[in-house]
């Protein structure tokens, strides 16, 4: 039982007027090992919170969240986190910024080294293992700091708009990557993305969240996960059942921001 | 002749130069429009010109090219102007430089007075009628003493004839300066002449003697004529001041001025002495008429047309003088811009921008000078090595407790008088550094000295300041505590605490690496802190999910992340620091830069003062260079994260 259980989860903000927003309430899910969930939803609905509690940097208001059926109350190694800006260490070069889990962790140095290689390997970035990092385009920080979560070997993956910053092509490309690394090494992913077509495209699960307050809206099983691994993902794109999909999702979405700008104008 | 060699190669590198430029407008490609900073890019032919121009300027306006070029003519205009000096007085008395004859101008001052005067007691209200009257009767009389001095027929036979001499020895002086071989000097003189001049040495500094020479041993201007036209002039000088003193002994006082004066002098001092007391107003005016009185006495007034011989003899003799300075003069005007070499009695010296301004070769020739370790400055070098004994420093590193706690006593005297040594006092021998080891060799001296106090002030802030600003910036408590603390001194001008900090800490070392550190501290906090609370919280974030800790965070996360701040912070706090230190070694002490500048001031040493400011300069761009490099290096990242 490696899974992740959420329950009665509550967040409450008070906002420096002394306002009380209400970001998560009384979220409930359960996400099985191995599955890719990806969770969509206007700004503000509460998903970068939900990714924070699961990483342990904010404690929930009330409500447990459990992994293993340990209650997170911290940040720890087992849940990595990839950043929307990578958040590398620019000082650092490639390789230093890959091993520094395991660095710090005192680890030994061969092995340390010869789990670098393998994992630069696999996110495309071999040979750039001395680079600077200030000095890789948008795409290949993020791979970077991919190889950096992974090589801990967490049990849950936690992405908050990884790919958010990067271009079009870059962007198909990294989502390919990332169903590849799901496919091969069976984690359990969490994917906050703003993208509609990106959480259809990758999510095995899909949320959409809804705010004021923060809470899932509507749940999804989807199939084009499972295809994208032996399709191309522009295929899939192509397919009559995602498009539809994502008309519903859109006009979901945007009905939420029109309630949203009707309430505030 | 280094600076005639000089003067030429940057005359030729200008000329070289601008040609070379346009000749590259020429064949350049001209894409870039106007407003376009490519076109700003490049030009180091334009750097040696703009370099060569600021030597140009300091060599022509410090008279460098002029010592350089003509190094005796320093020794002729000296010369000239004693002449000059010397003529001045007597110039005075005429409308040659002025607009009216001495006489007529002194005549209309007094009477102006006398009037201002007499107006002033009529208009009085602390004067009574009598003593108006009686005031304004001496007024009268002394107005009257004027006619008695200009009027040509009471001027005496025996003034007359005095006149007449001092107008032929003025002529004849004339006379002789336009023989070529005036002052008719013998081979006896002329040997010995040369052998002083040789004895004197020449303009500035030529004789750089390390061996004998202290550096306060350079003559401005050399006052023995070195040349034959040198000597004329010098003759001419000393002749002028003969006639000068003549003629300014001469006193234009007939009789009737002699008695009337005498009267009025008289009538004066009695009407003073019947007043009493309570009319002190009457006896200040009847004073203030005296007074004018002696002056009329003493001044020089002739009848108008009395001293015209006189005055055509001495625009002769001027005439005479500058025709025979001959290409003189144009190298006074062309090669000593703004002043020449003025004299003041027996002695001549710089007047203008040569004097402030020292020769590039003198200065150059001063700063070899002081480099040499036995010279030095006040008997300290600039920067040189001693050989110290390493004991020395481990006695100094070790501290002197170690022997204390050690069981058992030191050593006792015997009746016989004699020292046993036992373990405790041969410990507290290393521990002082009393022992022979093996000599290296340390530097010293005044540029080494100043070097240290930034070095060490800047070491200890930086030491003290990091931690304490990184603290402050992840830390509440830290930052509120210690904010005030900081916010109070810093602020204050760090020259305002010098004169405190110098007085409780002593002149020495301790007071100046102190305020040195208080200096650097407050903007290492202020970087350190910035750059802490400067860190992306995602990448803090991402440490912690990658399993390191606390500490590991800070110093491998955080600490990294405010580097740039930290060494940016660096760079401006030594130069704080080094603008700080010099000033600090003004206000007090005995060894550095500033305090070289600070004694040579004094003593109007303008080459070691502008050697100082040179060193100080160089220094300066020296650390900063250093540390941009350093920056370069170690934080590549900067700007690109």
């Amino acid at each position: 039982m490696s899974d992740l259980i959420s329950q009665n989860l509550n967040m409450v903000f008070k906002t420096p007027k002394g306002e009380t927003v209400h970001a998560l309430k009384d979220l409930n899910f359960t996400l099985k090992k191995g599955e890719l969930l990806t969770v969509l939803g206007p700004s503000g609905c509460g998903k970068t919170t939900l990714l924070n509690i699961t990483a342990g940097f904010i404690r929930p208001t009330s409500g447990t969240i459990t992994l293993n059926n340990k209650e997170i109350d911290g940040p720890g190694v087992e849940r990595g986190m990839v950043f929307q800006q990578g958040a590398l260490f620019e000082w650092l070069t490639v390789s230093e910024n890959v091993n520094f889990g395991l660095r710090m962790k005192k680890k030994d140095p061969i092995e340390t080294q010869k789990k670098v290689d393998e994992w630069l390997e696999i996110v495309g970035l071999k040979g750039f293992g001395n680079t600077p990092t200030y000095q890789l385009s948008g795409g290949m920080q993020q791979r970077v700091a991919l190889a950096r979560c992974l090589i801990n070997d967490p049990d849950l993956i936690l992405m908050d708009e990884p790919l958010g910053a990067l271009d079009a092509l870059t962007r198909e490309k990294m989502q390919s990557l990332v169903l590849k690394i799901w496919k091969e090494t069976g984690k359990t992913i969490i994917l906050i993305t703003h993208s509609v077509e990106e959480a259809l495209l990758l999510g095995e699960r899909l949320y959409v969240m809804a705010p004021r307050p923060g809470r899932i809206h509507k749940e999804y099983n989807l199939p084009f996960a499972s295809m994208g691994l032996k399709k191309d993902l522009r295929e899939i794109k192509k397919n009559k059942d995602f498009s539809a999909k994502r008309e519903e999702i859109l006009e979901m979405i945007w009905n939420m921001e029109e309630e949203i700008m009707g309430k505030e104008i | 002749m280094l600076t005639q060699i000089v003067t030429f190669l940057i005359f030729f590198a200008v000329v070289g130069c601008i040609l070379y430029g346009r000749r590259l407008i020429k064949t350049e490609k001209v894409d870039a429009v106007f407003g376009n900073p490519e076109r700003a890019l490049g030009g180091t032919h334009w750097v040696i010109v703009g370099s060569s121009f600021l030597l140009l300027i300091w060599l022509y306006y410090s008279w460098d090219i002029a010592k350089g070029f003509y190094p005796k003519s320093a020794n002729e205009l000296c010369q000239v102007a004693k002449v000059n000096d010397s003529l001045l007085g007597l110039k005075y008395q005429f409308p040659i430089e002025q607009r009216e004859l001495k006489s007529t101008s002194q005549i209309k001052q007094e009477n102006k007075n006398l009037k201002k005067i007499s107006i002033e007691i009529q208009n009085s209200n602390e004067l009574n009628n009598q003593q108006k009257t009686i005031l304004i009767g001496f007024i009268s009389k002394t107005t009257q003493l004027i006619p008695l001095l200009t009027n040509e027929d009471l001027i005496e036979n025996e003034t007359k004839q005095k006149i007449i001499e001092i107008t032929g020895r003025i002529n004849l002086l004339t006379e002789n300066f336009q023989k070529l071989d005036y002052p008719f000097e013998t081979e006896q003189e002329l040997n010995d002449r040369l052998k002083a001049v040789g004895e004197e040495g020449g303009w500035g500094i030529t004789k750089v003697n390390a061996g004998s020479g202290t550096i306060e041993n350079t003559i401005e201007v050399p006052l023995i004529p070195a040349t034959s036209r040198g000597l004329k002039f010098h003759t001419a000088a000393q002749e002028l001041n003969l006639i000068s003193d003549e003629f300014f002994k001469l006193r234009n006082h007939n009789p009737q001025f002699k008695n009337k004066i005498k009267d009025l002098k008289n009538e004066i001092k009695l009407y003073r002495k019947s007043l009493d007391d309570s009319q002190e107003v009457a006896s200040t005016y009847a004073k203030n008429i005296v007074k004018i009185a002696r002056r009329i006495e003493f001044a020089s007034i002739y009848p108008p047309n009395a001293l015209n011989k006189m005055q055509e003899a001495i625009i002769k003799f001027d005439n005479a003088q500058i025709q025979a300075q001959g290409g003189l003069r144009f190298i006074d005007i062309f090669l000593f811009p703004a002043g020449t070499i003025v004299a003041s009695g027996p002695s001549c010296s710089e007047q203008g921008s040569g004097r402030w301004l020292p020769k590039p070769s003198d200065t150059f020739n001063k700063f070899i000078l002081m480099s040499k370790p036995s010279v030095g400055y006040k008997d300290i070098p600039l920067l040189w090595i001693k050989m110290v004994d390493v004991s020395k420093t481990i006695g100094f590193i070790l501290p002197d407790w170690i022997a204390d706690i050690l069981p058992g006593e030191y050593p006792v005297h015997t009746t016989d008088g004699i020292v046993k040594q036992n373990f405790k006092g041969s410990v507290l021998k290393v521990v002082t550094g009393d022992f022979k080891l093996f000599k290296i060799p340390v530097p010293y001296g005044h540029i080494w000295d100043s070097f240290m106090r930034v070095f060490l002030g800047l070491v200890f802030g930086i030491i003290i300041g990091v931690p304490l600003g990184l603290f402050m910036g992840l830390n509440r408590f830290a930052k509120g505590f210690f904010d005030p603390l900081i916010e109070l001194y810093r602020p204050v001008p760090p020259l305002a605490w010098a004169p405190l900090i110098i007085s409780v800490l002593g002149i020495d070392n301790t007071g100046k690496v102190f305020l040195l550190f208080m200096v650097s501290l407050s903007i290492m906090i202020i970087s350190a802190r910035a750059g802490a609370s400067g860190t992306q919280l995602s990448k803090i974030h991402a440490a912690h999910s990658l399993g390191a800790s606390k500490k590991q965070i800070l110093r491998y996360v955080i600490f990294p992340n405010s580097l740039p701040e930290i060494l940016t912070g660096i760079r401006v706090a030594v130069g704080m620091c080094w603008g700080t230190l010099v000033a600090a070694e003004f206000l007090a002490g005995t060894t550095g830069i500033g305090f070289v500048e600070n004694v040579a001031k004094k003593y109007f040493q303008y080459e070691v003062i502008w050697i100082t400011i040179f060193i100080m300069g160089m220094l300066g761009l020296l650390f900063d260079v250093t540390l941009r490099k350093i920056i370069d290096k170690t934080i590549p990242w900067r700007g690109k994260g």
